[in-house]
């Protein structure tokens, strides 16, 4: 009975591990496929079924008609970066302020200022899109990196706030009363001895930043056209009729592949069990 | 030091994070109050005022009404499958497991992913003669099934892309919450001799109550978005099959430019979401913790 229950487990583990990881072999294995190998019907392995070639990676660098994709990519990353950067930097400070001190202004509380922050994540893409791209308009930034960098710490403020205000909340508070006799102020406080013993909670809400920011697809695509093309909106713009698979494929991969690192930190924060309090 | 001598570094955490945050966000939500009540469209873009013209013209606009409760449906269906199946992984590899922390970053990965670009992936597994989904159904005698081109199968494929990407994210609240759960609940139990099924329902289920809420409203907000797998992989179709309401909008709004109009979906696309989300979030609530307190 125990042999069988634990075979069942681990074949529920086979079958949603090869659930996963389909759509990555398939795209490893079209990224080497020329029309040859695509429109005879499906085909797996290489040599024995098609012929290997490159083309599809040569492609990402402008080769044969393909899109180059240095410019998104580098693109991708400055916009990225620079968005979590300031909304871990901001979300911080909030979150720190919120979970150690009482505001009171009118009827609003802590309580609702950290909703204010959090629901902003309730808000559809499509509800800002068309006052942001008035917005950007009229602020000369359309199209430009400076634009879109904005409307994701938009986007990246709410998460960060959410993760690390739960994270302070776990930080013994005792840590900065003691700082504070010793004469520092709140922000020596803050920078000296709490900021130290809060790594682990920056990093989770500075890896979800990164993810939200670097899947984006919808702002980049409705904000920016031509002088500033993110990865997602390059990639997807190879998506049509005629649609050459082998460098989509190979696109793909490799905009997709930094975030595996991030899966790395991820799990071993998991796995620490240092996500409880960072995440509810 | 005093309250008074706080002050100033009180102000100083919280002002730059909130009035950022507001400066973004407030504008352009008031502003698309006033454009709801504009004849703003291609033909005339300006702010001119008509009223609540554009919010009596979408109360007859059945396809705005359809893709709303198309999307509540699939909304609420891949979210629960979602979190029953992230759920079940998060107990697989929660401990006797081996290689268990292989696994857990296995199942991470598709929520790390590309959403926009994995669904262009999908979109080529889904090909009806070149893709691998058929070919490989072929095989034990299934299919071949119109995955992309017939309504209900659209349907179908939108939710298994969903349900790939993001079953990963259930799964990471989830074991979160199964590997902060004290010990000597389940001590207890096996104590008292419970199999595993009664110690599940009796000290598991009951322990991550609270998490299971957050999981599943955070997910649901993320699924009340729905609309980029559905522009890369079906643009709604075939006919309005999978055209979910921020995809209309996005058709109505800048594909269109019936911006006012546009305003005024995308108004009562959000307030309706917030009424649905809050009443829902009340109701798993009381119906999970309540009881029980």
């Amino acid at each position: 009975m125990t042999g069988f229950f634990t075979f069942l487990k681990y074949l529920a583990i086979a079958l949603w591990s090869a659930f996963v990881v389909t759509p990555f072999l398939w795209a490893l294995t079209t990224s080497f496929k020329t029309a040859n190998g695509i429109t005879g019907g499906p085909t797996y392995l290489p040599w024995l079924q098609y012929e290997p070639s490159l083309n599809g990676w040569k492609s990402l660098f402008g080769a044969g008609g393909g899109i180059d994709i240095v410019a998104p990519y580098i693109d991708s990353l400055i916009v990225t970066g620079s968005a979590s950067l300031i909304s871990i930097v901001l979300g911080t400070l909030a979150a720190y302020g919120l979970s150690r001190f009482t505001y009171r202004a009118g009827f609003v509380k802590n309580e609702d200022l950290i909703f204010f922050f959090i629901s902003q994540r309730i808000m559809p893409p499509i509800v800002l899109a068309i006052p942001f791209f008035l917005m950007l308009k009229w602020l000369d930034l359309l199209d430009s990196k400076l634009g879109l960098i904005l409307v994701y710490v938009a986007l990246l403020l709410p998460i960060a706030v959410w993760i690390m205000v739960d994270f302070f909340n776990n930080v013994p508070r005792q840590i900065d009363e003691m700082a504070m006799l010793d004469g520092c102020t709140p922000i020596e406080a803050f920078l000296r001895v709490v900021l130290p013993n809060s790594l682990p909670g920056i990093i989770v809400a500075g890896m979800f930043c990164l993810i939200f920011g670097w899947n984006d697809f919808f702002f980049a695509f409705t904000l920016t056209f031509t002088d500033t093309q993110l990865l997602p909106v390059a990639v997807v713009a190879l998506n049509s009729s005629v649609t050459p698979w082998w460098s989509l494929s190979a696109s793909a991969l490799i905009s997709v592949a930094p975030l595996l690192l991030v899966a790395f930190v991820v799990e071993r924060f998991l796995s620490r069990g240092n996500l409880a309090g960072a995440i509810r | 030091m005093g309250e008074t001598g706080l002050r100033p570094y009180k102000l100083a955490f919280l002002l730059p994070g909130l009035l950022t945050l507001l400066a973004i966000i407030l504008f352009p939500l008031l502003f698309t109050v006033r454009v709801s009540a504009s004849g703003w469209d291609a033909v005339t873009p300006e702010l001119s005022w008509v009223g609540g013209r554009n919010y009596a013209a979408l109360w007859a606009d059945i396809r705005f009404w359809q893709s709303l409760a198309r999307l509540g449906g699939m909304a609420v269906g891949t979210v629960l499958i979602q979190y029953v199946l992230g759920f079940a992984l998060a107990l697989l590899v929660w401990h006797d497991v081996k290689a268990r922390r292989l696994f857990r970053l296995l199942f991470l990965i598709p929520m790390m992913t590309t959403p926009v670009i994995m669904s262009v992936i999908w979109r080529t597994i889904f090909h009806e003669s070149l893709g691998p989904a058929n070919d490989l159904l072929g095989l034990i005698g299934l299919g071949p099934y119109q995955w992309l081109t017939s309504g209900g199968w659209a349907v179908v494929s939108v939710m298994i892309v969903e349900i790939w990407q993001w079953t990963p994210f259930m799964f990471l609240l989830l074991l979160a919450g199964l590997i902060s759960l004290p010990r000597e609940p389940f001590l207890a139990a096996s104590i008292d001799g419970a199999g595993p099924l009664r110690t599940f329902f009796n000290v598991t289920f009951p322990l991550m109550a609270t998490v299971s809420i957050g999981a599943v409203m955070i997910r649901l907000i993320e699924a009340s978005k729905l609309m980029e797998t559905v522009y890369v992989l079906t643009s709604g179709g075939p006919g309005t099959a999978t055209e979910t309401s921020g995809y209309y909008i996005y058709i109505k709004g800048l594909r269109d430019f019936d911006i006012g109009y546009a305003a005024s979906l995308s108004m009562t696309y959000l307030v309706i979401m917030i009424v649905l989300l809050t009443l829902v979030g009340k109701l798993l609530h009381r119906a999970l913790v309540g009881g029980r307190a």
